[in-house]
């Protein structure tokens, strides 16, 4: 049984990266189980990898077994990597969706929205992507379901900041 | 306390938050390591305090540091703290700190199991969203076995967004606990028909990653999902089930037909580029996977090529790159289809983007035929003088190489052509790929004898300019085809036109500066040269040229000799020495070119690389075997053998005179040839004559090809090969002028037919030489294929589970597979009845029998079908019809041909059969409805399965069922350990409204020769808006003897032993006013009373049948005119006549 596990699994996607165009990650979502080390050394080589390609090439490359979709907007580059039977534009279009779902919550979404709120850019995208699968093809439901996460947590925090209040 | 909550609070205040972080890290750019583990350390404070608030912070910094690179592993414990928050805001952070930094090897995840359920189960929708979001990054074997209920449960929970999410993380559970699969599978599968879109499309994801690892386990969902395809307008669904049906297909061909034009027309109709690009995608597929039994689908790989031809014409790059790659799939089947766009694939090849000019090599290397090969390479040509860049020429040149030597040099009919493209590409500067270059002159020198004349020419030359190739560092890797010069110019030195110059050209002193194993070759083959020119001066009479040669030798040699490589120095030394001899006997007048000659005698013959491994061991040759005994103990002091091994030593030693050698060899020679022609073993050259050295006029045997007189040998002026595009174009045209002129007088003789005379296919095109490839040798008994082992370790064989077959007890199973749901869900429910149960499946090896005898029952049928379909009706309608068949013919097969050998039974699936089931009604009443069905069970002796389908007839919410009998002598309810005999076994689920669910139980028989009868009872509550009620519903069990049966297969001869062996007992029955084809009436038995068919003549059938007890039951079926008979023989004669009694009850019904 354990031998299996020392396999990787093999799903729709692998992982997702954002990264700068200075090579500065900005986010990554592993939906493989790999070490710390391994996911590190794929960071690396693929930043490398897209930074080093042309601006009209273009968005999908073959990298050891697995296709690289990847598709730069404004000053970060959003990079997946899936498996060799997937299916590129479609991935192009779930890259796409999510930024337009970062664009909708953040409003006109920019490097630094992502970087100071980066929990936030994950919570959308576990709305919309779970285990490397899209699990919500609508943009107003996972929008909707961020938002009403968000009053719950708001509220809770009013609660919390009163109590604070309350003992200051 | 209070005092300490103040304390945090107003720490707090001071302490950073994650926008601090971020600012602070953003601000200390020049010494951001240190700024960063000031802050670790504040954090490691923060994670002290007992503030939950201010160590969820502290962990959501962490997650931000995590990504930057650093390690937090060490703080996992202070993770699940946070996680177990009961605050969503805390609650949030901690999950998503978890999902990003927990692995299976997170020692602390174990403690996460409760915190998980607790969550999973809470009120809340997002606390149960976010646990089942964390869990799907970091689920372990464990949590995965421990949780898989809990979300199971889930997969039915009232809110979509939860349902949904379950959906999705059960593929993960099902990777690490593939125990969970079939117990979890018909939930999952109710899920493709869920009323929210977002819960059923999660199903379909699942579903169709599950099957694209295993798809033959899938098929049966084929006309599901064919419902899902031909109506679903989301397009990231349709994706997935299209991807699913190119899974499918390669298994069910038939599925293959159906598909083709529901996706040609989505093809047509749809604009969306993702789509269009699937579909065209597993239309190649499918087409593939057809290729052999469709001829004419010629129309959709147009279709496809037209859609692609747009794609790659696209201003997008994107749209470009896959058009061409979608190509190349084609081009492996239908290479003509895509030669007609040879103009668009070189076009791409000017493309700025280099991965599409990359894409369109490939492509270009199937497309060669050997009428474009010369064109195509003169352009690659072209574009290695422009190529930028190493990496990309260096592809070129690899690709150029590819694409002439593939298959065995088919597409080349010119080799001189081809020799002197490797020649301009030793040009290259920089390139990598020098060794190839090398590996193909010799290869082509070797196996095309034809050009070695040629190719020594050219070789020659290139080692006469060996300081243009290897005068700079930076080229080094050309240098490699130095290697193959020297080697073919001394291998083939009799071609030499001018060997003097060649030799002095390989002793300059700048060879010394190659690389060592280059140089090695130099030296090896300069012997070789040297041996040729010898023996051409000798026969010459002329002794002072000979001499001469010998001198340069001794004069040259000796800068080899001071090599720093070993094996330069060795061979160098080796060889000096040998001159040296030489010149002594030349001094002397000896005559010695033929004994130096005889060093390198025999032809080079081509081997098959895998050649040795395809020798089969024959009969009686054990390799392990000791040849001689080994000595034992007592003998190990002997002295004897230790002399005889010393006076060899001594006799080897002594000094030889070449003579001597020269004899030597001869006999060794003799010796070996007739060791040879005894071993079976040793591959055997071609029959020509080799010994060139004994036998001068041999050579006339090799068949030389002889060379076309209209290609002249050399081409003056650079850049050769395209004079010899040139030349073959000529050629060619000569050609066709007098094959046109043949035509003509045929004409003349025959009315007109052709219009069109210059159309040239590759066939007509002839080679410019008669070029004999000398195919590679294979031993004669050679096995003709290599077995391609499957990676035993894929992660998925684990989910490779039979998942129609029903659940077994052994798989102890919290939910278990209702058939009711999954029968009235399939698309022919109305007018095809259903057979709902299977009998038991044989092992796996058998099945695959199995499957080769229902395909051919399968064809039998389509081809009785065929004059029965209606061709007014609509495609749509038809396609519907013939999924109904196939999912017939499939759900028959285990029924009807059961296990029976496939030989003997294949003929059993010519007609469709009647509708069948063994479930039958156990009780009912307004709340509940009971079907059972008994089987036996093939790994216990004396114990029978019975499965229940409790079906909820009621708006109540049923549960807390428990299920008792009233134990017989005979038989009895295995209860749980400990439970007396008067307590009911509990039903492992609970039924809501309107669902079924099945679950099994398992009873002890002692005796087996009787029908049995139990009474119980069902005890349950249920519940309401109005309250909840105790109820009960009595049923009287069934147990006939049939159902004690198991469907064994049993081969004719052991069937034939059994009834000779003469220790079983007989009994007869006849049942008259039979309308039932003989076909359904075995397949009936076979059914219902758990027999297979050993053997059927015409229209009489031989069957067997085993008692779980060991009973062996034959039968011989046989059908007059409205009557059958049926005589059994049993080692039980009880159970033999109430077989047949119960027997002759089904057969008074057909």
């Amino acid at each position: 049984m354990y031998t299996r596990i020392q396999h990787p699994l093999h799903l729709s996607m692998q992982f997702m990266l954002l990264f700068s165009r200075q090579g500065k990650l900005r986010l990554q979502k592993w939906y493989v189980p790999l070490s710390d080390k391994e996911k590190k050394k794929i960071t690396r080589e693929l930043v490398q990898t897209v930074l080093a390609r042309k601006p009209k090439m273009c968005s999908f490359l073959e990298w050891r077994d697995l296709k690289i979709v990847y598709k730069r907007y404004a000053s970060l580059y959003f990079c997946c990597a899936i498996e060799d039977q997937d299916n590129e534009l479609i991935t192009l279009e779930i890259i796409h969706r999510y930024v337009e779902l970062l664009d909708k919550y953040f409003g006109s979404v920019c490097e630094l929205d992502i970087i100071f709120n980066f929990e936030k850019a994950y919570f959308i995208l576990d709305e919309f992507l779970l285990g490397g699968e899209v699990q919500e093809t609508s943009k107003k439901n996972v929008l909707k379901a961020i938002e009403q996460a968000d009053l719950l947590q708001e509220s809770q925090n009013e609660e919390w900041g009163g109590l604070s209040e309350d003992i200051l | 306390m209070a005092l300490k909550m103040v304390k945090g609070s107003i720490d707090r205040m001071f302490d950073k938050n994650l926008q601090d972080l971020v600012r602070g890290i953003r601000n200390h750019k020049e010494d951001e390591a240190k700024y960063i583990s000031q802050c670790i350390d504040e954090i490691k404070q923060e994670l002290k305090q007992d503030n939950i608030a201010v160590k969820a912070n502290a962990v959501c910094k962490l997650t931000y540091l995590q990504m930057l690179g650093y390690d937090i592993s060490w703080a996992a414990f202070n993770i699940i703290e946070v996680m177990s928050a009961s605050k969503f805001t805390f609650k949030r952070i901690g999950y998503l700190a978890a999902s990003q930094c927990f692995h299976e090897g997170t020692d602390v995840i174990m403690l996460t199991t409760n915190q998980i359920r607790k969550d999973l189960s809470s009120p809340s929708q997002y606390d149960t969203g976010v646990a089942l979001t964390g869990l799907s990054c970091f689920v372990t074997p464990d949590l995965a076995r421990d949780l898989a209920n809990d979300i199971m449960t889930l997969m039915s929970h009232t809110k979509p967004y939860i349902r949904k999410k379950a959906v999705l993380i059960m593929y993960k559970v099902f990777l690490k606990y593939p125990e969970s699969l079939r117990p979890a599978f018909p939930r999952l599968k109710e899920k493709l028909e869920d009323p929210d879109p977002g819960v059923q499309s999660a199903a379909v994801n699942v579903i169709c990653e599950l099957a694209r690892r295993n798809p033959k386990n899938y098929l049966s969902l084929a006309p599901l999902f064919f419902k899902l395809m031909t109506s679903s307008t989301n397009n990231w669904v349709l994706i997935k089930i299209i991807k699913l049906f190119g899974a499918l297909t390669p298994l069910e061909p038939r599925l293959g037909k159906k598909l083709i034009e529901p996706l040609t027309n989505l093809i047509h109709s749809t604009s969306a580029m993702s789509l269009l690009y699937e579909c065209v995608n597993t239309v190649i597929a499918v087409l593939i996977s057809l290729s052999s039994g469709m001829p004419n689908h010629s129309a959709s790989i147009q279709l496809c090529v037209q859609k692609l031809r747009i794609l790659i014409e696209d201003s997008d790059q994107n749209l470009k790159y896959l058009g061409l790659l979608a190509m190349s799939k084609i081009l492996r089947t239908h290479p003509k289809s895509v030669q007609a766009h040879k103009d668009l694939v070189l076009q791409c090849l000017d493309d700025k983007d280099e991965s599409i000019r990359l894409r369109a090599l490939d492509l270009l290397y199937g497309m060669v035929s050997k009428k474009n090969l010369m064109e195509i390479v003169k352009k690659l040509m072209t574009h290695v003088d422009k190529a930028e860049g190493t990496t990309y020429r260096d592809e070129l040149l690899t690709k150029i190489i590819d694409i002439c030597s593939q298959s065995n040099y088919q597409h080349i009919t010119n080799f001189e052509w081809y020799i002197s493209i490797l020649v301009e590409l030793t040009r290259l500067e920089g390139t990598r790929h020098g060794h190839l270059i090398a590996a193909q002159m010799l290869d082509v020198a070797i196996r095309v004898k034809a050009i070695r004349k040629f190719a020594v020419s050219q070789m020659s030359a290139l080692l006469d300019s060996a300081h243009l190739v290897a005068s700079s560092t930076q080229r080094n890797g050309i240098c490699e085809v130095l290697y193959a010069a020297a080697w073919i110019c001394g291998e083939f030195s009799e071609h030499l036109q001018e060997p003097h110059q060649t030799l002095e050209a390989m002793l300059r002193p700048k060879v010394t500066t190659l690389p060592g194993h280059i140089q090695a070759v130099y030296v090896q083959n300069v012997v070789k040269l040297y041996a040729s020119i010898l023996q051409q001066k000798e026969q010459a009479a002329e002794t002072e040229a000979a001499q001469e040669v010998t001198q340069l030798m001794v004069e040259r040699l000796p800068q080899f000799v001071q090599s720093a490589d070993l094996e330069v120095q060795e061979r160098a030394s080796c060889i000096l020495q040998l001159v040296k001899h030489i010149q002594k006997l030349q001094a002397k007048d000896v005559p010695v070119a033929e004994e130096v000659s005889a060093l390198f005698a025999g032809e080079l013959n081509p081997v098959a690389p895998k050649a040795q491994k395809k020798v089969p061991v024959p009969e009686g040759l054990d390799l392990d075997a000791w040849i001689n005994e080994p000595l034992s103990d007592s003998e190990s002091e002997d002295e004897k053998p230790k002399a005889i091994f010393h006076d060899e030593e001594q006799r080897q030693a002594k000094p030889r005179q070449p003579e001597a050698d020269e004899e030597e060899l001869a006999r060794r020679r003799e010796a070996r040839k007739q060791e040879q022609a005894n071993n079976p073993f040793y591959i055997k050259s071609s029959p020509s004559p080799q010994k060139r050295y004994q036998d001068a006029p041999g050579v006339e045997h090799i068949p030389v090809v002889q060379i076309d007189l209209s290609v002249p040998l050399k081409v003056p002026g650079l850049p050769m090969s395209d004079q010899y595009v040139k030349l073959e174009e000529e050629r060619r045209h000569r050609q066709r002028l007098e094959k046109d002129k043949r035509k003509k007088k045929k004409k003349e003789k025959q009315a007109r037919r052709h219009s069109a005379l210059h159309t040239e296919s590759d066939e007509d095109i002839a080679p410019a030489q008669q070029v004999d490839i000398v195919t590679e040798e294979m031993p004669e008994n050679a096995l003709p294929s290599d077995e391609d082992d499957k990676d035993p370790n894929d992660p998925y064989r684990a989910l490779d589970i039979d998942l129609d077959k029903p659940l077994a007890d052994s798989e102890k199973l919290p939910v278990q597979k209702h058939r009711n749901a999954e029968t009235s869900k399939s698309p022919e429910k109305e007018d095809v009845p259903v057979i709902e149960k299977k009998s038991k499946k044989p092992k796996k090896k058998e099945k695959k029998h199995k499957e080769k005898g229902r395909e051919k029952g399968r064809k039998k049928e389509k081809k009785e079908k065929k004059p029965s379909k209606h061709k007014k009706k609509k495609h749509r309608k038809e396609q519907e019809e013939r999924s109904a068949d196939r999912k017939k013919s499939k759900k028959k097969q285990p029924a009807g041909g059961g296990a029976a050998e496939p030989v003997e039974n294949g003929s059993l699936d010519e007609e469709p059969l009647p509708p069948m089931s063994s479930y039958c009604l156990l009780a009912e009443n307004s709340y509940i409805r009971m079907t059972y069905e008994v089987q036996g069970s093939l790994q216990e002796d004396s114990r029978v399965t019975v499965s229940i389908v409790l079906e909820n007839q009621s708006s109540s919410f049923l549960k807390n069922m428990e299920l008792n009998v009233l134990d017989s002598l005979n038989t009895k309810l295995a209860r749980p350990e400990g439970s007396s005999v008067h307590d009911g076994v509990p039903v492992p689920f609970q039924l809501p409204p309107g669902i079924s669910n099945e679950a099994q139980f398992v009873f002890t028989i002692q005796s087996i020769a009787m029908a049995q009868k139990l009474k119980g009872t069902l005890t349950f509550i249920a519940k309401n808006d109005e309250g909840s009620t105790h109820e009960k519903l009595d049923f009287k069990l069934h147990f006939s003897c049939t159902s004690y049966l198991i469907t064994t297969p049993c081969y004719s001869d052991a069937f034939a032993k059994l009834l000779e062996s003469g220790d079983l007992s007989m009994s007869s029955i006849k049942v008259d006013g039979i309308s039932m084809s003989f076909q359904n009436l075995l397949a009936k038995i076979c059914f219902h009373h758990h027999f297979s068919v050993v053997e059927r003549v015409n229209s009489c059938a031989s069957m067997y049948s085993r008692s779980i007890q060991g009973h062996h039951v034959c039968l011989l079926v046989k059908k007059g005119e409205k009557s059958v008979s049926v005589d059994g023989k049993c080692s039980d004669s009880t159970l033999l006549s109430n077989l047949l009694e119960e027997m002759r009850a089904t057969l008074a019904t057909c």
